[in-house]
């Protein structure tokens, strides 16, 4: 294992990008931060700008403005970078699929922009907190 | 033009992005206010009418994380109105007591921010562990922590076992008291009272010019608050009082807010007592014709649901009115004459659902200078503030750290 | 809302309400014409001190339906005033001139039916992109949906 890649599994920096959400996801991934479940301890940090990101988290149904965002965002975050979609309409687009704004899921806007990402899912509605660390840590757990 | 970018939203870090609010400003004053919506239109009212009307109340629910039940709440009061449904007893006790389990974590998720915007991250931190058991309690109930997917025209779709009674009311006792705590601290500092006191003051001629309802309307003086005016559900079989503050700036806002949070207990407590036994659904088959309207009195405010149908399975119209929507247009009135420094303080003072509250560009009229800001400066600003105040006064700890509690344990 | 109440308001209005159904004491429908709507949306938010809920509209087969919920909290009634904007170009008279409650639901209106509202102060695209194709809107009822105007 480098350097780098041992450094990035160690502390992973997250941003948090939200496309259209109703915002319960964004904040059950703000949970994480508090004491109960304190993401901290695994060297996990909120970032302020995508290029310091190791990881970044999708949630929301992209629609048209959101999919536009999403993709500046992922060109400017630094390689090798994972994606976690968060929630049910980050992974399909749960109810709003059908809608004439609607221009995800996600995973697509982003395998546009790099077909080799590494994209991981963790589903529910929202997820809770526990999952969302749990999946974060897998996908780590994979490279 | 001088244009810097300011983020609006709580951990929403900022790109360089298309603007949510542009800020005018000359020096340090904001002399102007536009916002731009569209970030998160989903065409939820499209969506409804392809929906049948018991479908519609998982799609409504996830217009807002936060409100999570008050859409649904309205909608299915709406459907009643139209189709002239009866509603058993037990299910408008059920209603309510979610209603109100909703709105205390909701205010308290409101207290943790405008905590964390001020530059107290142990209130933040806190009050938002103290959110955590209502939390586990709404999982307990009714199976999530958010989303709760109770309501249907007619009723409600699960009960609340007898058993859980005096786990929700231990619950409740234990976010009093700490709360009774905190809100003696805020109440009573002097760094919060010189910070907060006449900051982005909503008039009471503005405030019915701009129809605001809510929390916001009521810290201006003006006692308006649906469950007294439009009573529904079991708002009328129980006791309790609309909250009111003078004065229409930040801290009437954060009085009001913290105040409901003990209203509501009140109400939650009464309903488990007087809550009868019977049926908790009024088994409808047919949906008649006709038009009907709902109002729920939500967190941030009125919310509105209007629905038609023609005697199909599916609306013919489902309007939708979020309080947010009323309540954004008044920062024109509040947020001008004040600096840049207090405006992510007002703009959170109303409660803005995030979905709506991502991004700020400020505009000087007069010099030529780019500047961006990023969320990170903003709230900067906001502590920067904060602590010339706590200078000024001589204050040397945060209210938290007068009361001396212990340190959060995992 | 009492008869009574309700009988003071329609003297108010005077000739201006043409139809009136009292669906119960709390929830009542007026329809007026489309070119009184101003007048009687004026006297309701400025001799009526009502509150302005939201408006509302509905496409219908000949014209797009308005209408304006009003919220009396002290009588525990919403009242509505319905007008109609006959297609094909339907057009009324906006009230955001004198209240600034009203300004983004009539541009929400205008965007997502294609309702003109006549001395808007601020029209303009208020949740659709500004590139959203012109002559597109959502909510009437021959927009197919799946279609999705701007992605061909």
């Amino acid at each position: 294992m480098s350097l780098a890649t041992w450094a990035f599994k160690k502390s992973p920096w997250v941003y948090h990008v939200g496309t259209a959400a109703c915002n319960n996801c964004d904040i059950e991934i703000l949970d994480c931060l508090t004491p109960r479940f304190d993401i901290e301890r695994f060297g996990m940090v909120l970032v302020g700008s995508p290029r310091h990101a190791d990881v970044l988290l999708v949630s929301g149904v992209c629609n048209k403005r959101g999919a536009e965002r999403l993709r500046d965002v992922y060109r400017q975050t630094a390689k090798p970078c994972a994606v976690l979609c968060i929630g049910a309409c980050a992974i399909t687009g749960e109810m709003f699929r059908d809608s004439y704004y609607f221009d995800g899921p996600p995973d697509r806007i982003i395998k546009e922009v790099d077909p080799n990402a590494i994209i991981a899912y963790v589903p529910g509605c929202p997820p809770k907190p526990e999952a969302i660390i749990s999946g974060a840590i897998k996908a780590l757990s994979v490279l | 033009m001088k244009r810097t970018v300011i983020p609006i939203g709580p951990y929403h870090p900022l790109q360089e992005e298309p603007e949510f609010f542009k800020l005018y400003v000359e020096g340090e004053r904001v002399v102007d206010i536009e916002m731009f919506l569209g970030y998160n239109h989903r065409g939820i009212e499209k969506l409804s009418e392809a929906k049948t009307f018991d479908q519609s109340t998982f799609l409504v629910e996830r217009i807002c994380g936060i409100c999570s039940t008050s859409h649904p709440f309205a909608y299915t009061q709406a459907v009643e109105d139209m189709a002239d449904l009866e509603v058993p007893e037990r299910a408008r006790y059920i209603r309510t007591i979610i209603g109100e389990l909703e709105r205390i974590h909701s205010h308290l998720l409101w207290v943790g921010l405008a905590g964390h915007f001020l530059g107290y991250n142990t209130v933040f931190m806190w009050v938002w562990k103290c959110r955590e058991p209502v939390l586990d309690i709404c999982e307990k109930v009714t199976g999530n922590r958010n989303h709760y997917a109770m309501f249907k025209p007619g009723g409600v779709r699960r009960d609340i076992p007898n058993e859980a009674k005096p786990e929700i009311i231990q619950m409740l006792d234990k976010v009093t008291t700490f709360m009774q705590m905190i809100t003696k601290a805020v109440l009573d500092d002097p760094v919060l009272h010189a910070r907060l006191k006449g900051v982005g003051a909503l008039s009471k001629e503005d405030a019915i010019r701009y129809c605001v309802v809510g929390p916001t309307v009521r810290a201006s003086g003006i006692p308006r608050d649906i469950r007294r005016d439009y009573p529904y559900a079991a708002y009328d079989r129980v006791d309790w009082n609309v909250v009111t503050a003078e004065g229409g700036d930040v801290f009437a806002k954060a009085v009001v807010r913290l105040l409901e949070i003990f209203e509501s207990a009140k109400i939650i407590k009464e309903c488990l007592k007087k809550m009868p036994d019977g049926p908790i659904d009024g088994d409808n088959k047919t949906i008649k014709a006709g038009e009907g309207i709902g109002q729920h009195e939500a967190p941030r405010g009125e919310v509105f649901h209007y629905v038609r149908g023609d005697g199909g399975n599916h609306p013919v119209r489902h309007k939708i009115r979020a309080p947010s929507y009323v309540n954004i247009p008044s920062f024109k009135a509040t947020v001008v004459g004040e600096t840049v420094s207090d405006a992510a303080l007002i703009l959170a003072s109303v409660d803005p659902c995030y979905c709506c509250t991502e991004r700020v560009t400020v505009v000087d009229r007069h010099s030529g200078k780019e500047q961006k800001l990023t969320e990170a400066d903003l709230v900067r600003l906001s502590h920067e503030k904060t602590q010339k105040i706590k200078k000024e006064l001589g204050e040397k700890k945060s209210p938290l750290e007068r009361l001396n509690l212990p340190k959060p344990g995992r | 809302m009492t008869p009574e109440r309700l009988e003071e308001i329609k003297k108010k209005l005077g000739s201006l309400v043409k139809n009136t159904v009292v669906k119960s004491p709390r929830r009542i429908y007026l329809y007026v014409e489309p070119e009184d709507s101003f007048k009687a949306n004026k006297i309701m938010f400025e001799e009526l001190k009502a509150r302005l809920c939201t408006a509302s509209g509905i496409d219908t087969r000949s014209s797009i339906e308005i209408l304006y919920h009003w919220g009396f909290d002290d009588d525990h009634c919403v009242l509505t005033v319905k007008t109609q904007a006959p297609k094909p170009f339907p057009e009324i008279e906006s009230i955001a001139q004198f209240l600034k409650g009203a300004e983004w639901i009539e541009r929400e209106i205008t965007e997502l039916l294609g309702v003109t509202f006549r001395n808007h102060p601020k029209p303009g695209h208020l949740v659709l992109d500004d590139d959203w194709p012109e002559g597109l809107y959502p909510l009437r009822k021959d927009f197919d949906q799946i279609k999705r105007g701007f992605r061909e």
